[in-house]
């Protein structure tokens, strides 16, 4: 088994420092990209398999609804949603840890059920409705089980948090929050390598106890 | 990840003649396929989507209950004829994966996951699972969670899934499609032993397409019990798993199944095991003599001789669960 991405710290807030970091790094990906394509196209041309690569690597188009918002995107097939979300909706709430199903901190729901979203291939999702972490407050007015978290000091880094919410937020939905242990078990998809167990379990009962509609 | 074409037919007809082609593989949930395709471990050229198909359905046919190939693992766990009828797939699938795992991966797929044996997923080290002839890592390698039954020199991988190791002990069938129609096969037979071909994990042909599986009527329901020994309590592949079923009639056994997980390159049933039990009163000295007739033929390799031990612990234990002693 792989071992698990180390808690980076949050990595995208809103500021003007992070978001030129991210611009930098996008530019510096892209030069990379053009500097290697001519090569790779003057092979594939000397080879005359220059039609099949371009019908290989055609774009497709994807709708689907994120956040209430309708999109119509051109993907790659082998585009995930967790990568969609990021790099091209720049929703970068949802947090790629393992990229591998182990961790959890790319959940999100489609169609209200919670999954990873870095196994689920983008244009498989043609036609559903993804809410992601950006896709729960109102407004200003942050979801009840944002306030739960914070109030309970439900993480430390906080990259696992995301994750661990979209998965309370669905725990919650599904019935199955209904005792310590039965949270414990049904939030096992989501790992959190500060420790913050205890208190996302506080937190997740006191939303459940509530009993408001979440 | 490679590029790869992805095509979304909308019918059975059209889904076999698209997975015939070399190169073309099924994707349904995605959750395994997916994972083995980031790490290269896989590369087809082309996917083929059956989502589109109708094959989700869960309900009561003249052969028993039938599950759609399609079928959320999360869905099937939950469906009351599954939980009122067969609880041991119930519990053996919510002791597989995680929830957002089982909301995505569905009961064709579970079938058709690989190992998660290391060795299979290094692309750098020997495997003659995923690269044929190159030798096997595990065998004198690190193999603690590999198998002691059913192993050839080529192969030492389990297969990793819960579902199956309850569905073999529920004597289903599961139910194939192919250009020339249907055909049935014991659940038991579905998946294979490594031997010179450990690059098959089962008897599903390319150009075919599971779409369902069956469990006959049975009077399981009320003892039957799926155990399952891991490193952590959650979210972890078993060491080793049991799936217990009994039919107890004033005390006695009237009737018994047995599989086990973890343990073999296919969901490990214990028909010696079972036939001890037939007619015996339900308690722990005969659970345990039927637990060391399973124990018959099973080889440790160093770092999973623990199993040797652990595995008819386990199925003691599964077994006075199931019977209600525990």
């Amino acid at each position: 088994m792989e071992s698990k991405k180390s808690c980076t710290g949050p990595d995208d807030d809103l500021d003007v420092k992070d978001s030129s970091r991210r611009n930098f790094l996008k530019q510096s990906t892209l030069l990379t990209a053009v500097a290697l394509t001519p090569g790779t196209a003057m092979k594939a041309a000397a080879g005359h398999v220059d039609e099949q690569i371009a019908a290989v690597f055609e774009k497709m188009p994807l709708k689907m609804q994120v956040n209430g918002k309708q999109q119509n995107l051109s993907v790659e097939p082998r585009s995930t949603l967790l990568d969609i979300l990021r790099e091209q909706l720049h929703l970068t709430g949802t947090k790629k840890g393992c990229d591998h199903g182990q961790c959890g901190a790319c959940t999100v729901h489609v169609d209200g059920h919670r999954v990873n979203s870095c196994l689920t291939l983008g244009i498989m999702m043609n036609g559903k409705k993804i809410t992601t972490i950006e896709g729960l407050a109102k407004g200003d007015k942050l979801h009840p089980m944002q306030e739960a978290f914070i109030k309970h000091d439900g993480f430390q880094c906080g990259y696992c948090t995301p994750g661990q919410i979209m998965s309370a937020v669905a725990c919650i939905r599904e019935g199955h929050a209904n005792s310590e242990h039965e949270i414990r078990e049904y939030m096992s998809g989501n790992i959190c390598r500060c420790g913050a167990y205890p208190n996302i379990v506080n937190a997740i009962q006191e939303v459940k106890d509530r009993g408001m509609a979440i | 990840m490679k590029q790869f074409q992805y095509v979304r037919p909308a019918t059975q007809q059209a889904v076999l003649a698209a997975v015939g082609k070399p190169g073309s593989k099924i994707i349904a949930g995605g959750t395994n396929l997916v994972d083995l395709m980031k790490r290269g471990v896989t590369a087809p050229d082309k996917l083929v989507d059956i989502n589109q198909l109708p094959l989700k359905n869960i309900g009561i046919t003249k052969n028993g209950l039938h599950i759609g190939a399609l079928a959320l693992n999360s869905v099937v766990s939950e469906n009351n004829l599954v939980t009122r009828n067969h609880p041991l797939l119930a519990m053996a699938l919510k002791a597989g994966a995680s929830p957002q795992l089982r909301n995505m991966a569905t009961v064709g797929g579970n079938m058709m996951q690989r190992t998660r044996c290391g060795y299979f997923y290094d692309t750098t080290m020997p495997c003659n699972k995923r690269a044929p002839g190159t030798g096997c890592g595990a065998m004198e390698g690190i193999n603690r969670m590999h198998a002691i039954f059913g192993a050839s020199p080529q192969c030492i991988a389990v297969h990793p899934s819960d579902m199956c190791v309850a569905l073999a002990a529920l004597d289903a069938t599961v139910v194939i499609a192919g250009k020339k129609g249907e055909r049935r096969l014991p659940f038991t037979e579905f998946h294979r032993l490594p031997g010179d071909h450990p690059e098959l994990d089962n008897r599903l042909a390319k150009d075919e397409l599971i779409v369902g599986v069956e469990i006959p009527d049975n009077n399981f329901a009320k003892h039957s019990y799926y155990l399952k020994i891991r490193d952590r309590q959650s979210y972890a592949f078993a060491l080793v798993s049991v799936a217990a079923a009994l039919e107890i009639d004033n005390g006695l056994i009237k009737n018994a199944r047995l599989a086990m997980g973890g343990v073999a390159h296919k969901p490990w049933r214990l028909f010696e095991a079972e036939k001890s039990l037939v007619g015996k009163p339900a308690t722990e000295e005969n659970f345990a003599h039927a637990a060391q007739l399973a124990m018959q033929g099973a080889i440790g390799h160093g770092g999973n001789s623990f199993k040797l031990k652990l595995a008819p612990a386990t199925i003691t234990e599964a077994l006075k669960h199931a019977a209600g002693l525990v």
